[in-house]
């Protein structure tokens, strides 16, 4: 018998209580609650957002909100596997396009769209943290890279067969990557091992050491050993554990920040990877030292597939009585891992912490900061993935030993995830200090003729630059080092930097909100030939506007590869601009005006249009 | 009671409190500070940007940051000036305002601080043109977002004073728009008397209330009669 539609429905909102309700109807797990809903129903509809709200006590409203924020959330069905194909930058430059052609060839859909049978979706995604070994893609939690259109076809065809994601029969990866709880075919392209922290580690070495110290001189030792936070925003580990331990409370958290979401950053997956007992490690030695019981790994979407192995490590810990006991010490602290849903923004510890406390992934007023007032109300240290490794090794091996490289305001050693025009993509492990020049060498990239440091957020730099050097007194980095070669289009790349930021600000604040529309939209028009060189004043205007009143990190830097560019590649710019000769807009192009009129009145123009013949 | 301290403001001295923000002590000094999204009555939200001043050299909005002893506070430089007018531009063009044909035009904080700021003509900016749908569901009430500055005065009036969450953002960046809690404001609880629907909670012309449109006469409208800001804290809510 035909399921009648209201038993189908009464059955969709049995399961959805049964979710809520696995989550203690904690209208803090929102974003948990979601995840499920999303993956069980494929989207989270009006209906299933009103049983949601009702049966934790928030609003449909507030359901929506967290819906429509999030990317890997949606209000209508998706498929059931669901495509995202990485179009950042460095993809885009290794072929994106002929990939993208492929699988809609063969699924028969365009990008953002879904197959009437209800079996795929494809979508567009920014960088997935494979940026080693692009063209990537998504294909529902699986990651497959080194795309070709002969691997893609292979994978689409595979799956319009009706093979499961999991059932590709794709290339092995190295490493720990071949675990069986892992099992991807991702690379970890680790090209230069430092001693700090790619070579072999001792297993709870630091840890051990830590726990025979008084917590505050745990503290000490970590802002003697002068460590900065390695996720990009460089504040001193130490300074922000002593504010978090000074600061009274009765839970304390500490949040380890795996969100790594910044274009060409793909660092922290091979940490995840590989050192995921010494991330822990570092986490369990901050708990100890300010007292926090209780902690989280905040882990991006699109490392879902390390989930499985990271909660098998968290469970051995656990059975080792390094983690989860009721007993003070190592033991009385425990972690549980939050998976994120598609925001770049999340990885602002503010907005992590707004995710993690089921809300909209939206960074927080300041102050209170996260060490004062973090995680439901209480002090939160949030740090990212190297910076709780270091931390690791730091108590293992000392301060003064962790000095011993790099710079005086940045100590130790730096991963950098190297992508783009050169032959050595990958990881590399070097002190804080390398040039530019150096590094370049190392990844062999002989045509380099641009380089942007820090990510979309950070600087692009031209061949006269090279030797400048990376650290906090030169080119502060999270890690995020692209090369570009000669043949690459920089306002292509500028652009595209501009839609990444319009697509992932939050919308919360006026300058980041509609100011990065208006960069793209004139850096669009410099591309088309359409502007003067006044035009250049009006983008460091506007750019100057966006990053001083931004509310927060990404609106802060948003404007920098605009303002960069201008900087460093003049010529580029000139090349494009025409001076204004006859007192007219060069911006003002009568066809692209006519066009909306044309469309409008359904006809054309004998005066203005060239090709216009009559009818 | 925790003791009080002085900053400087544009050269004058300002009592506070600890904790109070610039823009409350600035206020209670009788010192107007330009704001849109911040209004009396409602917790500070820090969104609009508008109310940004310099303090000790670092941006930041007055609304939301706690005053500090000693801190030099800079507001009507021409450096402040201008990213406020940026601001104001910015609001301007990313919704649909025709002032003359628009119910709100002479009691609108944002028209209102486009005035204030010098800001008479069309600017260099882009239009972004929005598209969304006006919900006239409601028997006394028209919400029409496409004049929206999301500023969240609608949101926090009903959810903190009306106790009821009508409204909320939904989508993000620049696809960031307010909601309400249904699939129109006819299948919401919400009422003309609530407090989000008071004329004063809504700094623009988006929340209407039927049969009550253009009700002032033009010379007699608020800020016909005084610009913003006259009595040193904008608009009351
Ligand atoms: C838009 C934005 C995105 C960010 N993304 C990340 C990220 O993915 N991973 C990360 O560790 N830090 C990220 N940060 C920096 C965090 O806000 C924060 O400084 C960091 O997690 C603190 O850890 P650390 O001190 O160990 O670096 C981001 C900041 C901004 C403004
Ligand atoms: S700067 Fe951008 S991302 Fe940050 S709060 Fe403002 S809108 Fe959101
Ligand atoms: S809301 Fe204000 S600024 Fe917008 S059209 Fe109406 S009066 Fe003009
Ligand atoms: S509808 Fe009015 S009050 Fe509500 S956010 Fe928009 S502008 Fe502000
Ligand atoms: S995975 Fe595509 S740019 Fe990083
Ligand atoms: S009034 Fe302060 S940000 Fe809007």
């Amino acid at each position: 018998m035909p399921e009648s539609p209201l038993s189908k429905h009464a059955k969709a909102e049995q399961a959805v209580m049964a979710i809520c309700e696995r989550f203690g109807n904690d209208r803090t797990r929102l974003l948990d609650i979601l995840l499920e809903v999303q993956a069980r129903f494929r989207c989270v509809e009006p209906s299933l957002m009103e049983c949601i709200a009702r049966q934790i006590g928030t609003y449909r409203v507030e359901v929506e909100g967290m819906v429509s924020f999030y990317a890997f959330f949606s209000d209508s069905p998706r498929g059931q596997v669901v495509i995202r194909l990485c179009d950042d930058i460095i993809d885009r430059h290794a072929g994106t396009e002929e990939i993208a052609q492929v699988f809609s060839r063969i699924l028969g859909i365009g990008f953002g769209e879904t197959s009437p049978d209800g079996r795929f979706t494809l979508e567009y995604t920014p960088c997935i943290g494979m940026s080693d070994q692009a063209p990537a893609a998504l294909i529902n939690e699986r990651v497959v890279t080194c795309l070709t259109p002969a691997r893609a076809e292979e994978i689409a065809l595979g799956l319009k067969q009706g093979l499961g994601p999991g059932e590709l029969d794709l290339p092995e990866g190295d490493g720990n990557n071949l675990n069986p709880l892992i099992g991807s075919m991702v690379r970890n392209n680790i090209r230069l091992r430092g001693e700090v922290l790619l070579s072999d580690v001792p297993a709870d070495a630091g840890l051990h050491k830590a726990l025979r110290r008084p917590p505050d001189q745990v503290r000490e030792e970590v802002e003697r050993a002068g460590l900065l936070g390695l996720g990009g925003a460089g504040f001193p580990a130490g300074r922000k554990w002593r504010m978090a331990a000074d600061t009274p409370a009765e839970r304390r958290f500490v949040i380890c920040n795996a969100d790594e979401g910044e274009p060409g950053t793909f660092k922290d997956r091979v940490l995840l990877t590989e050192r995921a007992d010494l991330m822990i490690e570092g986490m369990t030695i901050a708990a100890y030292a300010v007292k926090a019981r209780e902690g989280i790994i905040y882990l991006r979407a699109e490392y879902a597939y390390l989930r499985r192995y990271l909660d098998t490590v968290l469970q051995r810990r656990r059975d080792q009585g390094l983690l989860g006991t009721d007993a003070d010490g190592p033991g009385g602290f425990d972690i549980r891992i939050q998976m994120g849903a598609g925001a770049y923004i999340c990885g602002e510890e503010s907005a992590l912490i707004s995710s993690c406390e089921g809300l909209r992934g939206e960074p927080k007023n300041r102050p209170p900061f996260p060490a004062e007032s973090g995680y439901l109300g209480y002090p939160t240290i949030v740090g990212n993935v190297e910076t709780f490794c270091c931390a690791a090794r730091i108590l293992d091996r000392g301060a003064a030993w962790f000095r011993s490289w790099g710079t005086k305001a940045s100590a130790g050693t730096k991963l950098l995830s190297v992508s783009g025009d050169c032959e050595r993509p990958g990881v590399y492990e070097l002190p804080f200090g390398i040039s530019v020049r150096e590094l370049l060498d190392l990844a062999v990239a002989p045509d380099a003729a641009a380089v942007q440091v820090g990510g979309a957020s950070g600087q692009m730099i031209n061949m006269s630059q090279f030797d400048r050097r990376i650290c906090q007194e030169d080119l502060p980095t999270g890690g995020s080092v692209m090369v570009f070669s000669a043949k690459r289009n920089i306002l292509e790349i500028v652009e595209y930097f501009l839609d990444f930021f319009i697509e992932e600000s939050c919308g919360y604040c006026t300058p980041c909100r509609v100011g990065n529309v208006f960069l793209k939209r004139r850096i669009g028009k410099i591309r088309q030939g359409l502007c003067q060189p006044e035009d250049l004043d009006y983008l460091r205007e506007l750019g100057k506007t966006v990053a001083e009143t931004s509310r927060c990190g990404l609106g802060h830097t948003s404007p920098n590869p605009v303002l960069s560019t201008i900087a460093n590649f003049p010529l580029v710019y000139a090349a494009l601009l025409k001076i204004n000769r006859d007192g007219r807009e060069a911006s003002f192009n009568i066809q692209s005006a006519l066009e909306e009129s044309r469309y409008l009145a359904k006809r054309r123009s004998m005066i203005y249009d060239p090709t216009y013949e009559g009818d | 009671m925790a003791e009080k301290f002085t900053f400087s403001l544009d050269g004058q001295e300002i009592t506070a409190e600890p904790g109070q923000s610039i823009m409350k002590a600035a206020d209670a000094a009788g010192v107007y500070i330009p704001r849109l999204c911040d209004t009396e009555g409602l917790k500070p939200q820090g969104s609009c940007r508008v109310c940004v001043v310099k303090m000790n050299g670092r941006t930041v909005a007055a609304c939301t940051q706690p005053a500090r002893a000693d801190a030099i506070v800079e507001s009507e430089t021409p450096e402040i000036m201008g990213y406020r007018r940026d601001l104001v531009r910015m609001l301007f063009h990313e919704g649909n305002h025709l002032c003359p044909i628009c119910e709100a035009s002479g009691r609108c904080e944002l028209q209102a601080m486009a005035y204030r700021l010098g800001i008479t003509q069309s600017t260099k900016y882009p239009y972004l043109q929005p598209v969304r749908p006006v919900d006239a569901s409601h028997p006394d009430i028209v919400l029409d977002t496409n004049r929206c500055i999301l500023c969240g005065r609608c949101i926090r009036a009903s959810r903190d004073i009306d106790g009821k969450n009508v409204f909320e953002y939904v989508g993000r960046g620049v696809h960031k728009k307010v909601g309400v809690n249904g699939d129109s404001l006819a299948d919401t609880d919400v009422s003309i008397d609530d407090r989000a629907i008071n004329l004063e909670t809504c700094p623009v012309g988006c929340i209407i209330q039927k049969g009550r449109g253009f009700f002032t006469p033009i010379g007699e409208r608020q800020f016909d009669l005084a610009p913003i800001g006259s009595n040193g804290k904008g608009r009351k809510a």
